[in-house]
Formats: structure tokens, C-alpha cells, sequence
């Protein structure tokens, strides 16, 4: 079942004809799944296409996608591409200023969005951004009053594109035979950790090299399920909703709502799932909250076979060998356990799962495979279309992203820099020669910024940012990321952020989960009235400390860690949002930005006050800011001794 | 932005001198008041004001001592609550009345008991017609679920969601009559700012997409000055004003009803 | 061994009759938050009908069930009519002491119409004993064929109600007034309607109770007695729950069996006349809301 288009409008085409009564997509839908084959599919391109084309959009355009993932914005991307135009999905929670900043690079004309919402957002910066002509809706509730002649739904843009393509016979065809696989397919914006957002321009040519390596990789067919639910602008969503299902032809299906993510996943029960680390910690952290919730008997039995998962779950799924007590045990818990929990994680039918984005918790990475989810990292960036390294089943490490993919090269700079040459590489940073020069080495390497290095097995060890990469005072290495991790697997912690490059201590700032900490008070008969009230909380403090001296006892456990243990912590009063900066759209901790802004709290984790008054400004999410005060307490951590390994 | 494009209509409720009274006590002496088609009608006035009393006269639960009620051209001394139900008049409470045990698809679902027509045999061998139909009010209690954005508790208990969201919930069943009035008590009462946004926008949503006339009662004066179009004062069961918001921001009995000024 | 599968087994299926009683308890209880204690005498009532029909008038079975089954639903409407509708929005204790006068009434009403002699009832039910497990135990498992019939009847009347509840509108109309009557009535429900609903299903349930019973003991007044078995069953499971009814009858019936049988010698028996209630009064210190019923925790 290879594939042989060499163009995503090709691709469209050749489904339509090889596998055209095959499931392309699903949306829920008033309730119930809806599909299109891939012979429907083609036609919504096509007319798509035609009705762009008959409103003046013309090769060389760049289109907007804003919204949610939503059948109509996926055929957007493909209409697009058919008439040599470029599409370019923005983060649909954006707040103005980011989108505005964005659509003006991109130089956007025509923009297809999902509903009124993000009309009235292009609306508003339409009055900023006049190349921005068109914007066509594909919801059109809470519209019927909206009059501006920017403005057509897209049931009337389809409409058109019908009778334009029964005028013009051939007008498509002749389109798509014009486009090249060396053309810019997308434009994806980075968030970037500093900076403005970069647009990273992938060709046809090199997101059908990455996906091809994947498919063949782990051999999907067209038969994969796969929950289209990560932000549209992100690679990852782009590479698994977008152009893997293209190249594998198999079935995207999208959730009703946001909201509804969970629910929809357990109907779908994919076969193949793909999302950065935070999903599948708020997945877990769903799981531990169901399960302090759950009768003594139910909690008992779970955390006693979670013991049986851990000592054996992957060997087995390894198939290595386990003595049969064990095998027995495993059987048993997966009827009374397993089995139910992934069902309830919508995982039941899951073959290949894959992480990536960020570094994984060992203790959350361990969770899912003992339970036999095939649970395994990869590393890649919107850059290299996200197609580096990846582990192959069976031969998985929790501290390592794999071994390089066909065709990636990878080799590690003097500097500890990860410097990669694959055919998945961008072509360029969208009118950015500066930038494109900056980060493309003269010999073709593109500059990944993380610092690694291969271990003896030749699998590839990413530590950190290169340069959040520290030392303490006294020497010791102080990687935040790797601490900050392990503090967030604790399901009352939901942010950390930790301090002590080129300091004496490490320290660290927690945001609490106020899902799991609040179910934590209600029992407790704890009372309070808030986010801020909660974090203030002696009790909340007495709880966050047993994890953070859990945290430090592991952290003991590794001889070269071991003097990074946190010595000092305090509970924000505020939750780390991505509107006031402090995260980014994929929710990275911007750590520079942070403790410049909190930085009277930062000064006092590393004096010996025991509380601090701070007041920072928030951003509603109705645009209005407001200042949030509070005197926040400094709790000391106790730490461990180093524990010497057994050698 | 958008132009407001809904037509006011004629009066489609009539309440003439209506008077209520509990074992001596008057709630409402001597009311008067019209509701014309797809407005927005509030009712405000401090506690004890008679502002329940006046939904409860309206929807049938209380029936006046004197006066009339005029709905639709039909004018009655005495209604059943359920009479005024397949009339077209759908209502919410104060402290919201939903099934806390049946989850939010199964209340709304009952929000649709007068538009179904099914005969009884076959809707409880649930075949034939009655599985036709029930799939039908399904699509339209589904259609109601995307409209106040609640797929997310589709199967969950009414019970268990928080205060907000309940509420919402109860908005959807009183809509899944398809009603031509709604009667809304306090549907923002305990709510935080956001919630109340929420619902200002759904109840301007209600009354532009469905055309709904609606009568409501709410404390948040800032609110009924923003949705209304036109507001009816009540204070001890009279009424003291009855204009548009304009009007009645600048009425003397009102102010000082509210600042609390003796007469 | 045996013998004990055998104790277990016949006081499991004894059981299953009490479940039956006390389920019409809990669907009138579930519907309108009345203890309705005129079950019991619905159970007789509807038994005497049944079997005078087919005696005096000579009438086929069928016809006669059929014509029962008529004279419940008239039953109901004269209750909703003149009893429950007078006493909407009264307390609870009202509506208590007031089927408590419909079930002197019934009693006194059935007996001076249909006779008060026992009657024996054959419905065609099997009686001959069975014998199964033979060739696990020596000598095998005996039991009661027409309790088999009891228990498949039982179980078949169960899910058809579940279904009924769960799955049609008048049962979900029926749970919204469970829930809440006047939001019921605001949604334009009949409360009158549904009640008469409510209260034909439990005496079609009282029924089928009755023909179980009537077949195994006779068509006679104790019959009413037998429904006060179903108190303790209810304290067991709860009064809001089917399954629990279900449960706690299943329950009872083993409890008080096994116990005549292994506790019975040493206090010189009888026990089981009494051992329900003593289960039930425990149950009442440790679990007053019974195994299914509904804890009720008012949220703030």
C-alpha cells in the first residue's frame, strides 16, 4: 500500500482513486461520528479549491487556518496547496497581539476560520493587517447580524467552488498538475522560547520524506485510528493529522470539542496516538484523582497491581522473560486493572504511541508502558518536521529519544549542540535569510540548540536546552528540566520552575494543580476561596513539601544530581499562564521571563526570609488586566544525604 | 458590530390587575403589565418585591385572586403549570429545578415531553414511530447541547456539575420546548463574572437565533440595564415603573425604592 | 456439602419472592416518595381477583389475567383520583397513613367480593422437585422447580422494568418525577398521569407476586403477612434502588434459611421468623441508607 504522490494535493487524489470508499475522516457531530471517504474528500478539495479560486486567490498567496481541528480546516490546507498557495495555521487561542504579529509576516490575504470567535479576533486585526482581504467562517452561528463584505461562510464558499468547477472543467486538475514537490506545502510558526515567532517554511517534498520514514518506521497502514486533537499550527499535529494520513491514507478523526477530548478518545479507541508529554500527564493525573476518590478496596487493588505493571509490565511487552509468578499476577491485574484503566485512557487499542516536545518523566514514561502501551519518545523539532530519532519498539530507554531515522544524520557540536542533516529539513525561515543562515551550519547541519550526546548503545541522550544547562557554586550539574519533571509527576503539582545555575542552592516555584489540590482540600474538609487562598494553604504547603522531599531523595540517588537537590521552595500565588507570557502556546516555562518577573520571589528563595510580598499583573481572558497580590511563604526542603550506589 | 436585526412584535402576554394575596398578605396588588414578542423583558425590584410571584402568576403555579392574564389572545383565570408548558411557556427557577440524578442529555430530554406524539404502546416497546421520533427530539435536544457548548457533560449527572454549569443546563431543558416565551428567575444569581457573561451572551443568543421572547428576573442591575428592552419595577407587590432601562434609570420612585427612601 | 449448596440455593430462590414484593415498594416509593403501605394487600387483592375470576366465572387463564391486570389499572385510577390527587403537596406521613387506609380497604374490599377462604391457585407451574449436580455431590442438589419459575419470571420481570426506565420516555418522565415534581411539572409532565403509571406497574408487579405466592402457599389472607417480609428487604437494600430490592430479597431469603438450618439448633429454632428483622436492625445502626440506596449529601 505505498503511496506514490509526491504533492499533497496528489496524494488527495490517489486515495480518492485507489482507496476512495475508505474512511478519510470523522467529526462528532451533534453527537454522532460523521465521515467522508476519501472519494468525498477529494470532491471537498476540489470545490474548496474552486471557491478560492473563484474569490481571487491566486499561487504565491499565503491562507490563514485558524480554529480548531476541524475536518473543513484540513481540506483548507490541501485546497490551498492545490493552487500553489501556502497555508499557515495559527494557534487558535492566540490573544490578538500574537496573531496580528503573525499574520503580518505571513503576509496572509485569505484567512478560513472556525467560527465567531476567531472572526471577530481577524476582524479586529484586520483594522492593523491590510493585506488580510477575506475571511470565510465555517460555523456560522452568532453570525446572521454580520454584514461585512470581508466576510462568507464557507457553505457559500463551497457553493461557489461547485459552480466555478462546473464552468471550468479541468481548472483543477491543470492546478494540481502545476504544483511541485519543491514548493512551500506550509508555513509553521514556532513559538519560540525567545523572540518573535519564526515561520518555518516545509516543502511538499520534505514532509512526505519525514512521513514516509515514519510510516515505513512503524509500519502504519490505512487501516491506523488516529484522534486528531494537538493545535493545528503545531508540527506535530501537522505531521500526524495532516501528512502522515496523507501518505498512509489512514483515518483522522476529530473530537467534538475541546472539552470533550477524553470522552471522544475512548469512543475512537485509536491505534496509533501521538502528543507531548503534558497530555499524557493530565491523562495521568485524571487517573490518580479517579483514584483517591475510589473506594479503599478499589485504591488498594490499583496500587497494588500498578506494583505487579512496574516490576514486569514492560518486560513483558518486551517479551523478556519473567518468572511465572509474575506473568500470573499480570494476567490478573489485567483483567481487574489494566484492562479497565485503558479503556478508561481510550487506550485499548493503542500499537504504537509516541512522546516528544519535551522530555518525559521517567515516572510517568514507566506508567504507560507497564501498563503495555508501546509508549515510546521521539525527538525532532517544527524544523526538521520532526523527524530525528525515534525508538524503535522493544528497544526503548527511558533517558534516550533512539537512534537517528533513515536518512538523518546527526552528529554533536563541540559544544555539546545536536546538529542534525535529514531530508525532513525546513527550506528556510519565511523572509528570514538572517535567521536561516544563523541556525543552517555551511555544510547543510541544522543547529537544534539542545545539548546531547550519543550513549554506548548509539542511541541519542538529550539533557536540556544547551543553555539551561547549569552548575551550581560548588559544581554540581544543575539540569532544571530534569528536576522540574520529576516534581510535576506528582498530580498536586501541575507547574514548577527551578532556579540554581550559578548559584549555591537549587530552589524551586510550584503551581499547584487546583483540580487535584482542591479535590485534595474538599476532603480534607479544607475550606478556601480560590487559587490563592488554596496555595497559601499550611496545610497545601505540608503536602507540596512531602513531594518535593520525595523528589530530593531520588535526586539522592544519583551521584552526579545529588547536589541539586531543592533546598527551598515557595507555592506561586498565580497560575503560570501562557496569555501573561510566562508560558509558552505548547505551555513551556519561558524560565528566563519568569524569574525576571517574580524576581523579589526569587531573591527571597535565596535569603532566609520565610515570606514575600509580591503583586503582578494578570491578563483576563477577556483582554482586561488586573493585578493579583499576595504575601507568599517560603518553606524549607529537607535533603538527603548522597546515597552511594551499590557498585 | 453586528446590527441588531430583531423585530419587536406585538403584545403576545397581557397580566391586567392582577392581584395575588397568602392568607391576608398581598404579594401583588393591582398589577398591570404587557410583554411584546421577542423581547427581552425583566422584572426587577428589591427582595419581597412580588418578582417570583409575578413568574409564578405567568406560568400557572399561582393562580391571581383577581385580574387576568392574556397569552396569545387567550385570556384565563386559572392555568396548570403544565397547561402553560404546551402553550409555549418554558421556565427556569430560582434554585434550579433539574433531575439531579438523570444526566444533562436525559433532562433535556424531558424538555421535550409536549412535542411528543408517539403513542404510548409503542414508546414503551420503544419501536416504529416512537424510535423515529425519539431520534428526531435526540437531534434537536443535540442541536440545543452545541448551542450552549455543554457536549463535554453530555452523560454526566446534573448532580454532580458545578453551580454554573446546572443553570446552564436548565436554560437547555426550558429550550428544549421550543418555547415562544421563557421565563428565567435569577438565571445569573450565585454566579462569578465570567459565568454571568456566559449567560448574558447565551440569553441575547436565545432571543436572537430562536426569536424567543423572554421575561426575566434578576437582582445584577447591571445586567438587566444591558440585555432588557424594556424593565418592570416592582417594591411590596406594586409597581413602580415599567420603560426602557433609560427611562427607568432616571424614574424618581425607583431610585428611591432602591436607595430605600420613606415615601 | 451439598446439602449446604442445597440450604443456599432454595432460601436464595425463596428470596427472589421476597424481591418481588419488595420491588413494587420501590417503584411507588422511587416515583412519588410514598411509602406505599398497601402493597401487601395489593399482592392479595390482585392474587384473589385473579383466582375468583377463573373459579367463579370459569373463565380461561389468559382471559382471567387479562381482566386483572384491567382491574389494577382501574385500581390505580381510582387511587390517583380519589386519594393522591386531594393530597398533592401533602406531607409524606399524609399520603403513609393514607395508603394505609387503601390497604384496610383492599383487604376488606377483596375478601367481601371474591370470598376469604383459601384458594388454591395452579397457574400450570411445575411442582415436581429437581434434582441437579449429580454428579458433583452424592445425591445431588434438590430443588424446588416451581422456584426455578419464580426466579426466571422475577429475573425476566426486572430487566423488562429496567428497560422500561431506562430506555422510554414515560420511564424517563417517570424518573424526572422521582427527581423533582415540580420541575416535572414545569416541563409539562402530567404528574396525575405518571402516577397512575406508577402505580399500575406496582400492582402489575404485585401481580405477578401474587401468582407466585398464591401458587406456592394458596390464595389467602396471610399473603398479606408475607409482604410485610418485604420491610427488611428494603431496610437492605435501600428504598430507592431496584437492584438493591433485588439484592437484599436474595439476601434475606438465604440469611434466614441458612440460619434455621446450621443457628436454628442451638436456640431451638424458629429463628426463621425473625431472623430478617434482626439482620434489618443491624443493617439500620451500620447503614441506615442500605446497600444501594442513595447517600444524600446536600452540596453547599
Amino acid at each position: 500500500m505505498e503511496t506514490r504522490g509526491d504533492t499533497f494535493p496528489r496524494l488527495v487524489l490517489e486515495h480518492a482513486q485507489v482507496r476512495g470508499a475508505h474512511t478519510a475522516i470523522r467529526e462528532k457531530n451533534l453527537g454522532i461520528w460523521q465521515s467522508w471517504t476519501w472519494a468525498q474528500v477529494a470532491d471537498e478539495v476540489r470545490w474548496l479549491a474552486c471557491g478560492l479560486a473563484s474569490q481571487g486567490f491566486k499561487r504565491g498567496m499565503n491562507l490563514a487556518i485558524v480554529g480548531d481541528n476541524r475536518p473543513r480546516l484540513y481540506w483548507a490546507f490541501a485546497a490551498t496547496q492545490s493552487l500553489g498557495g501556502v497555508p499557515v495555521p495559527l494557534y487558535q487561542d492566540a490573544i490578538t497581539s500574537e496573531m496580528e504579529y503573525v499574520l503580518n509576516d505571513a503576509e496572509i490575504v485569505f484567512a478560513i476560520v472556525e467560527d465567531q470567535e476567531q472572526v471577530d479576533k481577524l476582524l479586529e486585526i484586520m483594522l492593523r493587517a491590510p493585506r488580510l482581504k477575506r475571511i470565510f467562517h465555517d460555523d456560522t452561528r452568532g453570525m446572521r447580524h454580520y454584514t461585512q463584505a470581508e466576510l462568507m461562510s464557507y457553505d457559500r464558499l463551497r457553493e461557489l467552488g461547485q459552480q466555478y468547477d462546473r464552468e471550468h472543467p479541468g481548472f483543477y486538475a491543470q492546478c494540481v498538475a502545476q504544483t511541485k514537490p519543491e514548493d512551500v506545502s506550509v508555513i509553521l510558526y514556532t513559538s519560540g522560547t525567545t523572540g518573535k515567532p519564526k515561520g518555518v517554511c516545509h516543502t511538499h517534498a520534505s514532509l512526505i520524506a519525514a512521513s514516509r520514514g515514519d510510516v515505513s518506521f512503524d509500519g502504519f497502514t490505512e487501516n491506523e485510528e488516529v484522534l486528531s486533537y494537538l493545535p493545528m499550527a503545531w508540527v506535530g499535529d501537522h505531521l500526524f493529522s495532516y501528512a502522515q494520513a496523507m501518505v498512509a491514507g489512514f483515518t483522522v478523526n476529530c473530537p467534538e470539542s475541546s472539552e470533550t477530548v477524553m470522552i471522544d478518545l475512548r469512543e475512537i479507541g485509536p491505534t496509533y496516538y501521538f502528543g507531548p508529554p503534558r497530555v499524557f500527564e493530565n491523562l495521568l493525573t485524571q487517573v490518580m484523582i479517579r483514584m483517591d476518590d475510589a473506594a479503599a478496596i478499589k485504591r488498594s487493588m490499583f496500587h497494588y497491581f500498578m506494583g505487579v505493571a512496574r516490576r514486569c509490565g514492560t518486560q513483558l511487552m518486551e517479551g523478556k522473560s519473567v518468572p511465572l509468578k509474575d506473568r500470573l499476577l499480570y494476567m490478573l491485574g489485567n483483567m481487574l486493572v489494566y484492562g479497565p484503566l485503558k479503556n478508561v485512557l481510550g487506550m485499548s487499542r493503542i500499537r504504537v504511541a509516541y512522546t516528544g516536545g519535551a522530555a518525559i518523566g521517567p515516572d510517568l514514561y514507566g506508567f504507560y508502558r507497564s501498563l503495555g502501551i508501546n509508549l515510546k519518545q521521539l525527538y525532532g523539532q517544527t524544523e526538521t518536521a520532526a523527524y530525528v530519532c525515534k525508538q524503535a519498539s522493544g528497544q526503548t530507554k527511558l533517558d534516550v529519544v533512539g537512534r537517528p531515522l533513515p536518512g538523518v544524520e546527526v552528529k554533536i557540536a563541540e559544544n555539546g549542540e545536536v546538529l542534525v542533516k535529514a531530508p525532513s529539513m525546513l527550506k528556510e525561515y519565511y523572509k528570514r535569510p538572517d535567521a536561516t543562515a544563523e541556525s543552517i551550519t555551511p555544510d547543510g547541519y541544522f543547529m537544534t540548540g539542545d545539548a546531547g550526546f550519543f550513549d554506548a548503545d548509539g542511541d541519542l541522550k538529550i539533557i536540556d536546552r544547551a543553555k539551561d544547562v547549569g552548575r551550581l557554586t560548588d559544581g554540581t550539574l544543575f539540569a532544571p528540566q530534569f528536576i522540574e519533571n520529576k516534581l510535576k509527576f506528582f498530580s498536586h503539582i501541575k507547574e514548577a520552575v527551578c532556579f540554581g545555575d550559578k548559584t549555591d542552592r537549587a530552589c524551586a516555584f510550584i503551581n499547584i494543580d487546583m483540580q487535584s489540590v482542591g479535590n485534595w482540600a474538599e476532603k480534607k474538609n479544607i475550606s478556601y476561596g480560590g487559587y490563592v487562598d488554596l496555595s497559601s494553604k499550611p496545610e497545601v504547603y505540608a503536602l507540596i513539601q512531602e513531594c518535593v522531599e520525595k523528589v530530593n531523595a531520588d535526586l539522592a540517588a544519583d551521584e552526579q544530581l545529588c547536589g541539586s537537590q531543592i533546598k527551598r521552595f515557595l507555592i506561586l500565588h498565580k497560575e503560570l499562564d501562557a496569555d501573561d507570557d510566562e508560558l509558552t502556546r505548547t505551555r513551556k516555562v519561558r524560565r528566563g521571563f519568569v524569574a525576571e518577573k517574580y524576581a523579589p520571589l526569587v531573591d527571597a528563595l535565596y535569603s532566609d526570609k520565610t515570606s514575600q510580598y509580591i503583586k503582578t499583573q494578570v491578563k483576563f481572558e477577556d483582554g482586561r488586566t488586573g493585578d493579583v497580590e499576595a504575601t507568599v511563604r517560603i518553606q524549607n526542603a529537607a535533603t538527603h544525604a548522597a546515597r552511594r550506589t551499590a557498585a | 458590530m453586528s446590527a441588531p436585526a430583531r423585530r419587536i412584535g406585538d403584545v403576545i402576554l397581557k397580566l391586567e390587575n392582577i392581584s395575588l394575596s397568602f392568607g391576608g398578605v398581598k404579594a401583588l396588588s393591582d398589577i398591570s403589565l404587557d410583554v411584546r414578542e421577542h423581547e427581552i423583558r425583566a422584572i426587577i425590584g428589591p427582595n419581597g418585591a412580588g418578582k417570583s410571584s409575578m413568574l409564578n402568576v405567568i406560568n400557572g403555579v399561582y393562580h391571581p385572586s383577581a385580574g387576568s392574564v392574556t397569552f396569545k389572545g387567550n385570556t384565563r383565570k386559572q392555568m396548570r403549570p403544565h397547561e402553560a408548558a404546551s402553550q409555549g411557556i418554558a421556565r427556569t427557577f430560582q434554585n434550579i429545578a433539574l433531575f439531579k440524578g438523570m444526566s444533562v442529555l436525559d433532562n433535556l430530554m424531558t424538555g421535550r415531553t409536549l412535542k411528543m406524539k408517539a403513542g404510548f404502546l409503542s414508546q414503551c416497546l420503544y419501536f416504529g414511530p416512537a424510535l423515529r421520533e425519539e431520534l428526531e427530539h435526540r437531534r434537536k435536544v443535540e442541536e440545543i447541547i452545541d448551542f450552549l457548548q455543554i457536549e463535554s457533560i453530555r452523560k454526566t449527572p446534573v448532580g454532580r456539575l458545578p453551580y454554573g454549569l446546572q443553570k446552564r443546563v436548565e436554560l437547555g431543558r426550558a429550550l428544549a420546548a421550543e418555547p415562544e416565551m421563557l421565563l428565567l428567575d435569577e438565571p445569573m444569581a450565585g454566579m462569578n463574572v465570567e459565568e454571568k457573561q456566559d449567560m448574558c451572551r447565551f440569553i441575547l443568543d436565545v432571543n436572537d437565533e430562536f426569536g424567543t421572547t423572554i421575561v426575566l428576573i434578576e437582582h445584577d442591575m447591571g445586567v438587566v440595564m444591558d440585555l432588557s428592552d424594556r424593565v418592570v419595577v416592582l417594591d411590596y407587590g406594586r409597581k413602580i415603573g415599567d420603560g426602557t432601562p433609560d427611562e427607568i434609570r432616571t424614574n424618581q420612585a425607583v431610585i428611591d425604592a432602591y436607595l430605600g427612601v420613606k415615601h | 456439602m451439598g446439602f449446604f449448596i442445597e440450604v443456599l440455593l432454595g432460601g436464595l430462590m425463596a428470596g427472589v419472592l421476597y424481591s418481588l414484593v419488595a420491588l413494587g415498594f420501590v417503584l411507588i416509593f422511587k416515583a412519588s416518595g410514598v411509602f406505599n403501605f398497601a402493597q401487601g394487600a395489593m399482592v392479595l387483592f390482585a392474587a384473589l381477583t385473579f383466582v375468583r375470576l377463573m373459579e367463579i366465572f370459569n373463565l380461561p387463564m389468559l382471559l382471567a389475567l387479562a381482566l386483572t391486570v384491567v382491574v389494577m389499572i382501574v385500581l390505580a385510577m381510582v387511587i390517583e383520583r380519589i386519594v393522591l390527587r386531594p393530597l398533592v403537596n401533602q406531607p409524606g406521613i399524609a399520603l403513609f397513613m393514607a395508603t394505609l387506609g387503601i390497604s384496610y380497604f383492599l383487604d376488606g374490599f377483596g375478601q367481601a367480593v371474591w370470598g376469604s377462604d383459601v384458594y388454591t391457585l395452579d397457574v400450570g407451574i411445575p411442582k415436581e422437585p429437581l434434582t441437579i449436580l449429580g454428579n458433583l455431590f452424592e445425591g445431588g442438589v434438590l430443588i424446588q422447580s416451581e422456584d426455578l419459575v419464580a426466579t426466571v419470571v422475577a429475573g425476566l420481570l426486572v430487566a423488562g422494568l429496567a428497560l422500561f426506565f431506562q430506555k422510554t420516555r414515560i420511564g424517563r418522565a417517570l424518573r424526572a418525577v422521582a427527581d423533582d415534581h415540580q420541575a416535572a411539572q414545569s416541563v409539562g409532565i402530567p404528574l396525575n398521569y405518571i402516577w397512575v403509571i406508577v402505580w399500575t406497574v406496582a400492582g402489575l408487579v404485585a401481580l405477578v407476586a401474587g401468582i407466585m405466592w398464591g401458587s406456592k402457599l394458596g390464595v389467602q389472607f396471610s399473603l398479606t403477612f408475607v409482604a410485610l417480609k418485604a420491610l427488611p428487604v428494603l431496610i437492605l437494600g435501600g428504598f430507592e434502588s431496584i437492584l438493591g430490592a433485588i439484592v437484599g430479597g436474595l439476601i434475606i431469603g438465604a440469611g434466614e434459611k441458612l440460619a434455621e438450618i446450621y443457628l436454628g439448633p442451638l436456640v431451638g429454632g424458629g429463628i426463621e421468623n425473625w431472623f430478617a428483622y434482626v439482620v434489618a436492625l443491624l443493617f439500620l445502626l451500620i447503614r441506615p441508607e442500605g446497600l444501594f440506596g442513595e447517600k444524600h449529601i446536600d452540596r453547599v
